[in-house]
């Protein structure tokens, strides 16, 4: 049914990979058992070792020293509520009740800080610049006795801005203060080595890089305080509660593999070609986030004096998927809070449209949806009271 | 295809009628604001002495819904007396449009105010506001339910940006909560004189901001 539609929304969830199915299916006909101990039936030690090769291969992708330092969860939002109310739980009581995180963080670190905020800890939400970017200082000049967890996301899933999380671990780190970063949409896509950048935790999630949608990951750093907030059995080292999801744990990884510098080179090469068409070719358009420090797979434009619903929703009648910052697409009718966080206004929200790159785009794809765009704006700006009379043409 | 409209709401929003301004209209309004995401222009040409709406146009800056509506509205209106118009409900042009989303209620209103208001501009123009009510706080206050609050994306009453609001001598002076510098500050001085003005007792809107 779909065959047809230029799929532009990979930062919302992406197709799987054939070879990704391919490696889950015997982990639900064959070897369908849970994981079980060594000292098991045959079938569970063999779930149990796919587990671990899982674990090892999703560890090493992101340089953990141990193979241990990974847990499943079952995806990015649980993984970052585990992280922040882990963390707030094993150290509220006896080191401080403070957090620190930005304005522009993704919901499940956002609502998760806010939902802390209601339980009495103190949670500070740092502005950005407009460009998106947390300045480092900031965080330094943030943290306070009490302080005992930042939550700075690595890239903006909107805007695409790579925050210079360098600096930020290492300012955490000189202070004591633990560091969890949300690293949902760089993951395989902008390098991260837990092994020379020293954060404490970090999510990822399979749904953003062509694997399983339903499974993440969190890279807790050995030796890390972290209460455990769900309780049942004592899984994924007793930080986990109840069974593990193998086949999707063995889809994750494949996926990680699969995830390449040469792609993600050349999804960046889509990307400015997209960027430099749509900011050339349309005019009033402004670029949102910064123009190279980006996620290779994000585009994000304001396109001036129309509203993003109607464009995504002529788009979608023309075979194009992407996803707007406006009100009227979101269910809660409220506006991006990342644009209005980098200082645009509600018009910016409402005329913003995220392109997300996936595996399967190509330089056609990119330029059918900026001679779309244009044909689709230009019909919206005709009819748009807002729109110079210069520009309507 | 699972769009959450109608097919003649997707009909109007790809090829809405009556679109456009009209330079010498009789009567005119906007609804909403760009910065609530939903913006409505509405134009006529009437008939002085039928009292009829010989032609109307609008302009929309929003959502399908707007969009659609706001081609629906001119549809309905055309043709039909001023009294007749003006009774145009919100219910009527969406179910003319097959039914709209309950949740885009908000978006698609602003076509139906917007006609109200045209004809209403008309008739203040014209002298023919029959009962000539002298103006108070209360109709004053009514009015500034339609200027949004681009901070909220709600009317300015509601959101409690009104501090103050005196008429004396056919002057209108509003204290609005905000500092002079705001970056909306211009934007809500120019719909409030623009929604108090018309008006047959006001000479004068004084805006305030004191924040």
């Amino acid at each position: 049914m779909f065959e047809e539609t230029v799929y532009l929304d990979n930062s919302a969830g992406t197709r799987l990979d054939e070879r990704v199915l391919e490696a889950m299916r015997p982990y639900f006909f064959d070897t369908y058992a849970v994981a079980t101990s060594e000292f098991g039936y045959s079938m569970g030690i063999e779930a149990r070792e796919a587990l671990d090769r899982a674990r090892a291969t999703l560890a090493a992708r992101l340089g953990a020293a141990q193979a241990e330092e990974f847990i499943f969860t079952s995806g990015g939002t649980e993984s970052s509520n585990m992280a922040l109310k882990g963390v707030a739980l094993a150290l509220g009581e006896k080191k401080g009740k403070h957090i620190i995180t930005s304005r522009i963080e993704d919901f499940p670190v956002l609502n998760t800080a806010a939902a802390l905020g209601r339980q009495g800890f103190r949670v500070t939400v740092l502005e950005v610049d407009g460009d998106g970017f947390v300045d480092p200082q900031a965080v330094d000049k943030a943290i306070s006795s009490d302080t005992i967890l930042a939550s700075i996301q690595h890239a903006n899933q909107e805007i695409g801005t790579i925050q210079d999380i360098d600096a930020i671990a290492r300012i955490c780190r000189g202070k004591g203060v633990l560091l969890h970063i949300d690293a949902t949409h760089s993951f395989g896509r902008v390098a991260l080595d837990v092994g020379s950048t020293p954060v404490d935790l970090v999510t990822v999630s399979g749904h953003t890089i062509h694997g399983p949608k339903g499974v993440g990951g969190l890279y807790l750093r050995s030796g890390t305080p972290l209460a455990k907030w769900m309780d049942g059995g004592f899984q994924e080292f007793n930080h986990r509660a109840g069974p593990e999801d193998i086949p999707s744990a063995v889809g994750f990884a494949a996926a990680a593999e699969l995830m390449t510098d040469e792609e993600s080179d050349l999804l960046g090469g889509l990307r400015d070609h997209l960027l430099s068409r749509a900011l050339a070719e349309i005019p009033h358009t402004s670029l949102n986030g910064h123009r190279t420090k980006r996620l290779p797979q994000n585009g994000n434009i304001t396109f001036h004096y129309v509203e993003g619903e109607s464009i995504t929703l002529q788009l979608d009648m023309r075979g194009f998927a992407v996803s707007t910052g406006s009100a009227c697409f979101s269910k809660s009718l409220e506006a991006s809070h990342v644009i209005l966080g980098i200082g645009g206004d509600h018009e910016r929200a409402h005329g913003s449209v995220r392109f997300s790159l996936g595996r399967y785009n190509t330089k056609q794809d990119v330029d059918g949806v900026i001679d779309a765009i244009a044909e689709v704006v230009g019909e919206l700006r005709a009819i748009s009271p807002l729109t110079p009379d210069d520009t309507k043409g | 295809m699972a769009f959450p409209y109608s097919e003649k709401v997707l009909e109007h929003f790809r090829h809405p009628r009556n679109v456009g301004k009209i330079e010498d209209a009789d009567g005119k309004s906007t609804e909403g604001s760009p910065a609530c995401g939903d913006m409505v222009a509405v134009y006529i040409k009437v008939d002085d002495e039928k009292k009829v709406i010989d032609d109307i146009k609008f302009e929309s800056y929003g959502c399908a819904s707007n969009i659609a509506t706001g081609s629906i509205i001119t549809e309905m209106a055309k043709g039909k007396t001023l009294g007749e118009a003006k009774k145009i409900t919100w219910k009527e042009a969406s179910e003319e449009l097959g039914g709209l989303p309950p949740v885009k209620a908000h978006c698609s209103v602003l076509a139906v105010e917007g006609l109200r208001s045209a004809i209403r501009d008309y008739e203040e123009r014209h002298g023919l506001i029959e009962e000539r009510v002298p103006t108070t706080v209360e109709i004053i206050t009514k009015r500034l339910r339609h200027v949004m609050n681009p901070l909220r994306g709600l009317d300015i009453v509601r959101t409690n940006l009104i501090k103050d609001i005196k008429f004396e001598d056919g002057v209108v002076t509003i204290v609005a909560d905000l500092p002079p510098d705001h970056q909306f500050a211009s934007v809500i001085k120019t719909d409030i004189a623009e929604k108090i003005e018309p008006l047959w007792d006001v000479h004068q809107v004084e805006v305030e901001f004191t924040g």
